[in-house]
């Protein structure tokens, strides 16, 4: 027996494992007819240090990729669009390869122009997992640019979503104000230290030189640096609300004004090095807070999804259209593994339909002709043709995504509580500076002036605003360091409000990619288990995969005279023996109408003996849904029928709401009624179906097994792995309220002991220098420290 | 006029030339992809020897 079982054989280029009888070439084994042809390319042009860099590097070629895919790339008006810069002889096009994974991709693509001597440069942005390749057009297209690429098993995505509208670039404004801002704090304290210390009576000329230049290297700060804070408070000054940013700015430019008055009437030294401190920390701060995950995604739209052409049949004639032009009435030509763009019926043979996209369920489904199939699942085998009933932007999913899309909009006026507390904050300010200009109008007239400007320049809400996003900031690195990825500061809060937990079933809670298997019927041998683990790793059918997986995959049988009928089974000879996998009806030859779940049916010799059952495995909620459980209310919404309804009892106890059978728009209208109830939902989803409810929901939280997979648009993305922390997630959201608080009253300290010397209308520099400082550092300090404490307990 | 006039006005440039370069380097893409760099300089240049083979 164990003879029998061969050691594990890798592919030299994509480190599967390969078969018995693996494909040789200089030694080297390889998995398939596809590997082997890109090693023997990059063997030809010395390339072959792809292969050393990193082991088995390589793409898997099992699954070839049809001849002709890039004939859109014919089409003058589509490769207009994608181009980024034209001249005489050059191009220049930037490219998503979902691919690179390695430094060895990254070697391979960077020397792209070894390979082709048309292609003149290639680089590779890894964390974009993007090329950006210029070539010379009047030898090469942009057609076998692509197809370059994917000889060499790096197949470039290109999808609806790249044609015309241009991505913007990363607006990299706010780093430059940042690097000015502290270029010139750091300067102004240095020169200000001269008059913290006290000059002496010989040296009085110097003081006047360190103020001008305080004075000139505030100026940048004032008119450039400060630049966002105006721009944000002006915005809520014109929508009548008063927003942190605008006490904010009060304070800049009480604060500059006064000390250009005191510096050019030679009456004092100003607090420049206070202004420009603020400003400094508060764009680190901000800086922090925005920053952004170039390799995810949050605004996905259905156009990142689809295709952006497809072959439209006309005259019995293969054309590459721009999806945007296809029409109802055409026939399109789906090839294996294409996207089915729009609504259709089918007029030529059978759809086998993979819509995890779309459900997140990952055995696809048998579709006859005639049946309408809808737009967002992926064709497996033969080639179909469809007849178009709806456009592509008038397709079922499509118009769901839209309707969504419109709704959340009007939510998006979400106020943060810290400019609710800055308004308080700002009223009892005012109050102080009233109160004291009144005191001093009644004893000393001349110092109303100094008196009211000190209080306005002490304080400032800035230390709230640092407070908020330092916390903001280092709470979304410690969650995105846990795999779950925020949009933006924003839904923190939201987050911290949720009541109500909406998870979506398939491939959300249970692992698409993942079966419980077991088998049921006559006793069979370990040796035949290991037979039709042999010829179960023969098919591509997922099923068939997790078959083999499930049984072993490293048999030492070989299959003769396999066959595979897609949707339904394969066959073939082990060891002179018929064995046959697959559906009822393939294997016993009547439709067995009232089964419940999912069956591979077996026989051997032509004899039925038994049938394989696949449950759906569930991820590792159990623990987290305990948790959340006496905290919000649950809700599991399925598309599927009400089969696991026992096992999903069993995890979310009695309280919880299962809902079964429900439609896209079900699950819609399931969170809207939810939040006309009055509650802050949140939704935990996939597939293309649940954008809709993503969307709407108050917080969509998407699901992925890859963060680098796509996912419909949404609030947050959470990997698959993490998700029995989300209880923790949440409860560090709510703790992040907490100690904006907790370092809001901390400043109100350092203010209350500020404005005791502002009131008396005698704040020195010295002091503003000390209070702004150790105000900003110990609240930074305060607010790193609780949150990373805090997670740490939490997680 | 005191040499500490002459001094602060050489280390103000100096660091204006350091904010200088800061800016070309963002400018320049330097900080898009923080990985490929890293590994980039690790590769040989073999390029010259495998077309002489």
């Amino acid at each position: 027996m164990e003879a029998q079982i061969a050691e594990r054989v890798q592919c030299y280029h994509c480190g599967e494992d390969c078969n018995i009888n693996p494909i040789q070439l200089d030694d080297k084994p390889f998995c398939c007819e596809g590997c082997k042809m890109v090693y023997s390319l990059l063997n030809k042009s010395g390339l072959c240090e792809y292969y050393d860099l990193n082991q088995n590097p390589g793409i898997n070629q099992k699954i070839a990729v049809r001849q002709g895919k890039f004939a859109f790339l014919q089409d003058e008006k589509i490769v207009q669009q994608l181009i980024s810069f034209k001249d005489e002889t050059q191009s220049h096009v930037t490219l998503y390869l979902p691919q690179i994974h390695c430094s060895s991709c990254l070697w391979l693509l960077d020397n792209l122009p070894k390979l082709n001597a048309d292609v003149i440069s290639s680089k590779v942005n890894f964390v974009r997992k993007e090329v950006e390749i210029i070539f010379n057009h009047t030898k090469f297209s942009l057609e076998d640019v692509a197809i370059l690429l994917t000889s060499i098993g790096y197949e470039p995505y290109i999808s609806l979503n790249d044609l015309g509208k241009k991505k913007p670039r990363v607006s990299r404004k706010m780093i430059f104000q940042l690097g000015v801002a502290g270029f010139c704090f750091a300067n102004v304290m240095l020169m200000s230290f001269p008059e913290y210390l006290g000059l002496e009576k010989s040296e009085e000329y110097l003081q006047y030189f360190f103020r001008y230049i305080n004075l000139v290297l505030a100026l940048p700060v004032f008119f450039y640096s400060a630049q966002p804070f105006y721009v944000s408070a002006w915005g809520s000054l014109k929508q009548k609300f008063l927003n942190i940013d605008a006490p904010i700015v009060l304070a800049i430019f009480v604060t500059f004004f006064r000390s250009l008055y005191e510096v050019l009437t030679s009456t004092g030294s100003g607090y420049f090095d206070s202004m420009t401190g603020i400003v400094f920390f508060m764009l680190i701060g901000r800086v922090l807070q925005d920053r952004t995950y170039q390799r995810l995604s949050f605004d996905r739209d259905y156009t990142s999804y689809f295709p952006i052409a497809v072959s439209v049949l006309k005259e019995s004639k293969e054309i590459p259209t721009a999806l945007p032009d296809v029409k109802v009435g055409d026939t399109l030509l789906i090839h294996n593994e294409e996207l089915i763009p729009a609504d259709g019926i089918i007029t030529r043979s059978h759809g086998y339909i993979d819509y995890s996209f779309v459900t997140g369920e990952s055995i696809p489904v048998t579709k006859e002709m005639g049946e309408i199939i809808y737009a967002g699942g992926k064709q497996k085998g033969a080639n179909i043709e469809l007849l178009v009933i709806k456009e592509v932007a008038q397709s079922y999913l499509t118009k769901l995504w839209n309707n969504g899309d419109s709704q959340k909009k009007e939510q998006l006026e979400k106020k943060s509580f810290v400019h609710a507390l800055s308004r308080y904050f700002t009223v009892i300010l005012f109050s102080i500076a009233l109160i004291t200009a009144i005191y001093w109008a009644f004893v000393d007239p001349t110092k109303i002036w100094s008196a009211v400007t000190a209080i306005l320049i002490v304080a400032c809400p800035c230390a709230l605003l640092l407070s908020n996003t330092f916390t903001n900031g280092n709470v979304l690195r410690i969650l995105s360091r846990n795999g779950f990825y925020l949009r933006n500061a924003e839904t923190i809060e939201e987050i911290a409000k949720v009541d109500n937990v909406v998870f979506d079933k398939t491939g959300t809670l249970t692992n698409a990619h993942k079966h419980d298997i077991e088998y049921i019927g006559e006793k069979i041998s370990k040796e035949t288990e290991q037979q039709i683990a042999a010829l179960a790793s023969q098919s591509n059918h997922p099923l068939s995969r997790s078959l083999a997986d499930f049984l072993g995959k490293n048999t030492a049988y070989s299959v003769a005279d396999f066959s595979e009928e897609t949707g339904k089974g394969t066959s073939g000879l082990v060891k002179n023996r018929h064995i046959a996998i697959g559906s009822a009806e393939f294997i016993t030859g009547s439709k067995n109408e009232h089964e419940q779940g999912t069956r591979v049916y077996v026989s051997i010799d032509k004899h039925f003996t038994g049938y394989f059952t696949f449950k759906n495995h569930y991820r590792q909620v159990e623990s987290c849904i305990d948790q959340l459980k006496n905290k919000v209310a649950l809700s599991v919404i399925s598309g599927d029928n009400a089969s696991e309804k026992g096992a999903l009892g069993r995890i979310f106890g009695t309280n919880s709401k299962l809902l079964f059978n429900q439609k896209p728009d079900d699950k819609l209208a399931y969170i809207q009624s939810l939040q006309k109830k009055g509650n802050t939902v949140m939704m935990l989803g996939d597939g293309l179906n649940d954008a809709a409810a993503l969307m709407q929901s108050n917080v969509g939280v998407a699901i992925t097994d890859d963060s680098n997979n796509f996912t419909p648009a949404s609030d947050a993305i959470l990997e698959a792995g993490k998700l029995n922390k989300l209880a923790g997630f949440i409860r560090i959201c709510k703790l992040n309220k907490r100690i904006v608080i907790a370092s809001f009253i901390l400043s109100i300290i350092y203010n209350i002991i500020g404005l005791s010397f502002a009131v008396q209308g005698n704040l020195s520099p010295l002091i503003a220098a000390i209070l702004m400082p150790s105000s900003s550092l110990s609240i930074i300090l305060l607010t790193f420290g609780a949150s990373n404490l805090l997670s740490k307990h939490e997680l | 006029m005191s040499v500490i006039v002459i001094l602060l006005i050489a280390s103000i440039s100096v660091a204006a030339l350091f904010l200088g370069a800061f800016i070309w380097n963002i400018k320049s893409g330097q900080y898009d992809d923080e990985y490929g760099s890293s590994v980039r300089i690790l590769f040989d240049d073999t390029s010259k020897e495998t077309k002489t083979k």
